[in-house]
């Protein structure tokens, strides 16, 4: 190789590596390093401390909003993969091609629809003077104005609403590549429908349930607008937390600890999950 | 495929079909009875039926401002097409580019620098708006002080603070799309215009670029929907200029108009729009 194209070649990569670093690292990495000094720092000196990380551990306020935020994001996975999975198979296995693709169509429109508006839509049907409100009223079921929203399960309709596309597709994925005749097999080989799926179905589908378990975990935990729009003053999500630490107290450190901890604990949960059911994410990917 | 009797398989079959329909009363219920009060006749955004109406759409009477009449919320679709038109340009670029580093070339660390470009996609929107405003607080804090006459004011609270932190994810983004064309790319095709010829700029500009381009015009319209309806990040990094969806979720807080509904209505038929463009380009690329 002539000494000049050498250079050219490596001058080549120098020019496409700087925009790439200048964007990851100026709004991704430096931000994310100064978060985390910042979260070992005094509000008022800058000294190291580990305050901020102690008023965490040590506030039992704080530490309910997180236990919360974690168990209602845990419930409202396990509801959406419950609601999902079946819908999925439905889709891959049961529909012919027309209708799957209406079905899909169906699902994926939603989520092109932003986030706020979709939980405006369910504050539409839930308020005092909302839809289902009326509904009830004009039935004769009831005769009074009943809010629906600002109740723990709002939050998780709105929730599961976001989420399902999420984990609907990477579950349709992987059932795509189940051969029906394998179904088959399974049902001329004695099975019957729940032991089929058992056996052949969910087995299958397992790397897809556990890429769509994992992202509709980590939206969970990260939502803002459907938890408190939903919920309201009663919302208590730890990313409402981080909010008022930075905006409302204009605590920075404060808030860049609570920052730190939910990626911690988010990237540790998901590791440990990985780890106990030996899913390796990068071959489900 | 159910090896049961034929009234038991039809049933099933119903239950199946029954279940799909609730899906799809669930994902689409909610958006049909939105823009169906969109142009209901009553103030107070819900039922009952009053008469169809434009009003929440196009009236400035004292007691009905439309959403065309609404100087604010006009102001806001100016600033969020003005935001979601800077970060499309600015993704795309650097998608193209993130393309070729990480097809074309090889280098110390680059499975390394691959996973940390997908970070953004990952964090949480509020932890990543909260870090850049933490960050770019203290750079435009420190140009402040070194260059004096509010040399930082671009790194405030504003316009590009909100372009740069939208490009921290929606660049993945684009760069995934991006990338995942031109690993099919044929490179005897550029090796062919260059025996023809073509230098090695051209080569890449006429017959590689081309070869990308509905990657990039897929890329191009998924960034700006990701921009139109971003609102975690952008919440933080947000100034005297929010987009519709800052707007939007200020006015909530205080209560609903049935205005709401056809800003709803409005969004819906872009955000749908470009949404069906983009997932048709997904299905002819494969990656959907």
């Amino acid at each position: 190789m002539h000494l000049s194209t050498r250079f050219r070649r490596g001058q080549r990569l120098w020019l496409l590596l700087l925009p790439t670093l200048l964007w990851i690292g100026l709004l991704f990495v430096l931000p994310h390093i100064k978060l985390f000094l910042l979260s070992f720092m005094d509000r008022r000196s800058g000294a190291f401390t580990l305050a901020n990380y102690a008023a965490f551990f040590n506030s039992s306020l704080y530490r309910n909003v997180f236990v919360r935020t974690t168990t209602f994001s845990i419930v409202t996975t396990l509801l959406t993969l419950f609601i999902s999975f079946p819908a999925a198979f439905i889709i891959t296995k049961v529909l012919g091609r027309k209708m799957k693709a209406l079905a899909l169509i169906a699902i994926v429109l939603p989520y092109w629809v932003s986030e706020l508006i979709q939980a405006f839509t369910w504050m539409i049907l839930f308020r005092e003077t909302g839809v289902l409100s009326y509904l009830l009223q004009y039935l004769g079921i009831t005769h009074h104005n009943i809010e629906f929203l600002y109740h723990n399960s709002t939050i998780v309709v709105g929730l599961v609403y976001t989420s399902l596309l999420f984990m609907t597709i990477p579950i349709i994925n992987s059932l795509d590549t189940l051969d029906d005749s394998l179904i088959e097999a399974a049902y001329d080989l004695g099975g019957d429908f729940w032991s089929t799926m058992r056996e052949i179905i969910i087995p299958h589908a397992a790397p897809g349930i556990m890429v769509g378990s994992i992202m509709v975990f980590m939206l969970n935990l990260g939502n803002y607008v459907t938890v408190t729009l939903l919920g309201g003053k009663n919302s208590l999500w730890f990313t409402e937390s981080i909010y008022n630490q930075f905006i409302v107290r204009f605590n920075q450190n404060q808030g860049a600890a609570f920052g730190v901890i939910l990626l911690t604990f988010s990237v540790l949960f998901v590791w440990i999950v990985l780890k106990i059911t030996k899913q390796d994410l990068t071959e489900a990917m | 495929m159910f090896a049961a009797s034929n009234s038991q398989k039809s049933l099933s079959r119903w239950l199946f079909y029954a279940y799909i329909l609730l899906i799809l009363v669930f994902t689409l219920g909610p958006l049909v009875i939105v823009t169906i009060l969109a142009f209901n006749n009553n103030p107070s955004a819900s039922f009952p039926w009053q008469g169809f109406t434009l009003d929440w759409f196009k009236s400035s009477t004292p007691d009905r401002v439309g959403l065309f009449d609404d100087a604010r919320m006009m102001a806001a679709v100016v600033s969020s097409v003005k935001v979601a038109v800077a970060v499309t340009l600015i993704s795309v670029i650097l998608g193209v580019n993130n393309a070729f580093l990480f097809v074309r070339e090889k280098f110390v660390g680059k499975e390394f620098l691959y996973m940390l470009m997908l970070g953004p996609l990952v964090v949480p929107g509020v932890v990543l708006g909260t870090s850049i405003l933490a960050f770019s607080h203290g750079i435009a804090n420190a140009l402040d002080s070194a260059l004096g006459n509010g040399a930082g004011t671009f790194l405030r609270p504003g316009f590009w603070l909100v372009v740069l932190g939208q490009v921290s994810f929606v660049a993945t983004t684009t760069t995934l799309v991006i990338t995942a064309r031109l690993k099919r790319f044929d490179l005897s095709l550029e090796e062919a215009a260059m025996d023809l010829g073509a230098t090695r700029s051209a080569a890449v500009l006429h017959v590689t670029l081309r070869f990308l381009g509905p990657a990039i015009f897929g890329a191009a319209i998924i960034a700006f929907l990701f921009s139109f309806e971003n609102f975690n990040t952008t919440y933080f990094l947000s100034g005297p200029d929010p987009t519709v969806p800052i707007i939007l979720y200020s006015r909530l807080r205080f209560g609903i108009s049935p205005e709401i509904n056809a800003v709803s209505v409005l969004m819906m038929v872009t955000t749908g729009l470009l949404g069906l463009a983009a997932s048709a380009f997904q299905k002819e690329e494969g990656l959907a």
